[in-house]
């Protein structure tokens, strides 16, 4: 199973920082997200692009984690080398991430 | 319990007109903002008002003030905008005297001003907070340096009579948190209800994106009708509480989900999500659906707002060349990478004198990298080369040695392009509150 058959994504863009919103499509996944997307994850999908730290903030109240991603963009939106300087495009790169487990394999209550 | 309805007439500069015109003629509104001032937006302006100081405010302008302040006059709709960038004043005189042409009653027109804070950052030891330099480490290159006021000059507006708010720089929730303080005099120092109405703010800013636009992934989440996008309303009621909705028969659609992607939108840390009116805090934020495009928002708060507003500081950063041409059919992989190669060693056999590079194939690796790239062979690529130099004169040797590949590169090379441009970039650094001192200068049309 894919991530994007449980959650969806949108990334933003603040300077040279990037974050990425995973969203569950149902509160009961959310406990999948919690144990499967970790920031390690993350951090070593974007291996080539995100130069510094990963960080995961959780919101149970959405079912939602959010990751913020430093020197993430090429040294900034207004100055960055690449074709997608916002990387808008990563979220969709996240959502190709491999999730182990079944759903409702959990009895955790998000 | 009293409530206002505030449309979204714009999520950036170059966003479509017409949904404002839906919002104004069909969405029962009271208030229409339009949010359209990017990060680096301001220092283009500022360059532009430094040629003729009648110009540096939106160029789009006029073409959306035509197309809605008649109907907003006739109706009694409220504009506040941020269309002022580098110089609201001229802003406001420009809508004034469209206003006139257009044989309007009298408005009232404000421009707010002093978020221009030139003058008290330049040569300053602020520090740059994205990478180690200071104001004076940044010297001549600076640009302009403006300051994110909050909604409290935008609300005097208002309380003042103002139709139309033009401002520069300011938080973009400021725009939608001003007429909720002048329309329930909130205080300004209630900083949970301050923090739901960011939450307000934030939502409504990017128009679209919370109506169906930057969502769509067919087969996954289906929109319709993303042609004829409806723009978002907040109906806001007097203790915060949000309902998010659109235009009957506009397309799109309002939901739980787009509500959520929006809110987690351009946000770090969510307890801590810094406004020059609060910090505010949307960590117990709650997104319910009572009805068909209609969606509840509700628990944003917040704490204190920080001692310090934000600074955008528009600096000449470096100059960017970039050259593109296409490859395609069996081994156009290899093909595109032999150009690649080619550039590479052209830029260094030439001199060509660049402190950072890129060699992307568009279609393989270009977004993510070659260990996220493309696996498969794909039918075309597009090659593409960048580099960061220090003068014009070497980044146009950029485009140029990709153009070469016509006649001297690997075989079947199509559609060569190449640019060179300067690179205007933003930075920011903290400036005490006290540094910056907003007004509201009125504008009778």
């Amino acid at each position: 199973m894919k991530l994007r058959d449980i959650a969806h994504s949108r990334t933003g863009d603040k300077g040279n920082i990037s974050n990425i919103s995973v969203i569950a499509f149902d509160a009961k996944l959310f406990p999948l997200l919690l144990s499967q997307v970790t920031a390690e994850r993350v951090r070593d999908l974007f291996k080539d692009i995100v130069q510094g730290e990963v960080v995961r903030y959780e919101l149970p109240n959405i079912s939602a984690l959010n990751f913020v991603m430093d020197q993430a963009l090429g040294g900034g939106v207004t100055r960055s080398l690449a074709l997608d300087a916002h990387g808008k495009s990563l979220s969709s790169a996240l959502l190709d991430l491999e999730i182990t487990g079944r759903i409702g394999d959990t009895d955790e209550a998000p | 319990m009293r409530s206002i309805r505030i449309g979204s007439g714009a999520g950036y500069s170059g966003d479509r007109i017409e949904p404002a015109v839906e919002l104004a003629e069909k969405g029962d509104i009271q208030y229409l903002v339009f949010e359209c001032l990017g990060e680096r937006t301001v220092a283009l302006a500022q360059q532009a008002r430094m040629k003729n100081p009648d110009s540096g405010f939106d160029p789009l302008l006029e073409e959306r003030m035509r197309a809605v302040l008649p109907i907003c006059a006739a109706k009694g709709i409220k504009i506040v905008t941020n269309m002022g960038a580098a110089n609201p004043e001229a802003a406001a005189r420009k809508t004034a005297d469209i206003a006139k042409a257009m044989g309007l009653p009298k408005l009232k027109i404000a421009a707010i001003v002093g978020d221009d804070v030139l003058d008290a950052c330049k040569g300053s030891d602020l520090p740059v907070l994205e990478f180690d330099s200071t104001m004076r480490g940044l010297g001549n290159k600076v640009l302009s340096a403006n300051a994110y006021l909050g909604a409290e000059p935008m609300a005097a507006a208002l309380k003042d009579g103002a139709d139309v708010v033009i401002t520069g720089r300011a938080s973009d929730p400021a725009l939608f948190l001003a007429p909720m303080i002048h329309a329930f005099g909130w205080s300004m120092t209630d900083w949970n209800l301050l923090g739901q109405g960011i939450v307000v703010g934030h939502l409504l800013e990017c128009a679209g994106q919370i109506t169906g636009g930057y969502f769509a992934d067919p087969g996954f989440k289906d929109v319709e009708g993303l042609a004829r996008l409806g723009f978002p309303i907040g109906e806001v009621s007097e203790d915060g509480t949000l309902v998010v909705t659109k235009v009957d028969g506009s397309g799109g659609e309002v939901s739980a989900r787009t509500c959520k992607e929006q809110l987690l939108y351009e946000v770090h840390d969510p307890r801590r999500y810094l406004q020059p009116d609060v910090v505010a805090d949307f960590s117990q934020v709650r997104i319910e659906e009572i009805g068909k495009d209609r969606v509840r928002v509700t628990g944003g708060q917040g704490t204190q707002r920080p001692d310090t507003l934000k600074v955008s500081v528009g600096y000449v950063d470096s100059y960017i060349g970039e050259g593109q041409i296409s490859y395609a059919g069996p081994n156009a992989v290899a093909r595109g990478r032999l150009a690649l190669d080619i550039v590479r060693e052209r830029l260094k056999l030439t001199g060509v004198a660049t402190t950072e590079t890129r060699f992307d194939l568009i279609g393989v690796d270009s977004l993510h990298g070659q260990s996220l790239g493309a696996r498969s062979e794909p039918y075309e690529v597009r090659v593409r080369v960048t580099g960061r130099t220090d003068t014009l004169r070497e980044a146009v040797r950029i485009g140029n040695e990709v153009e070469t590949l016509y006649t001297n590169g690997p075989a079947g090379g199509g559609g060569a392009t190449k640019s060179a441009r300067d690179v205007v970039a933003v930075a920011s650094v903290l400036l005490p509150r006290a540094q910056a001192a907003p007004s509201v200068r009125f504008v009778e049309a």
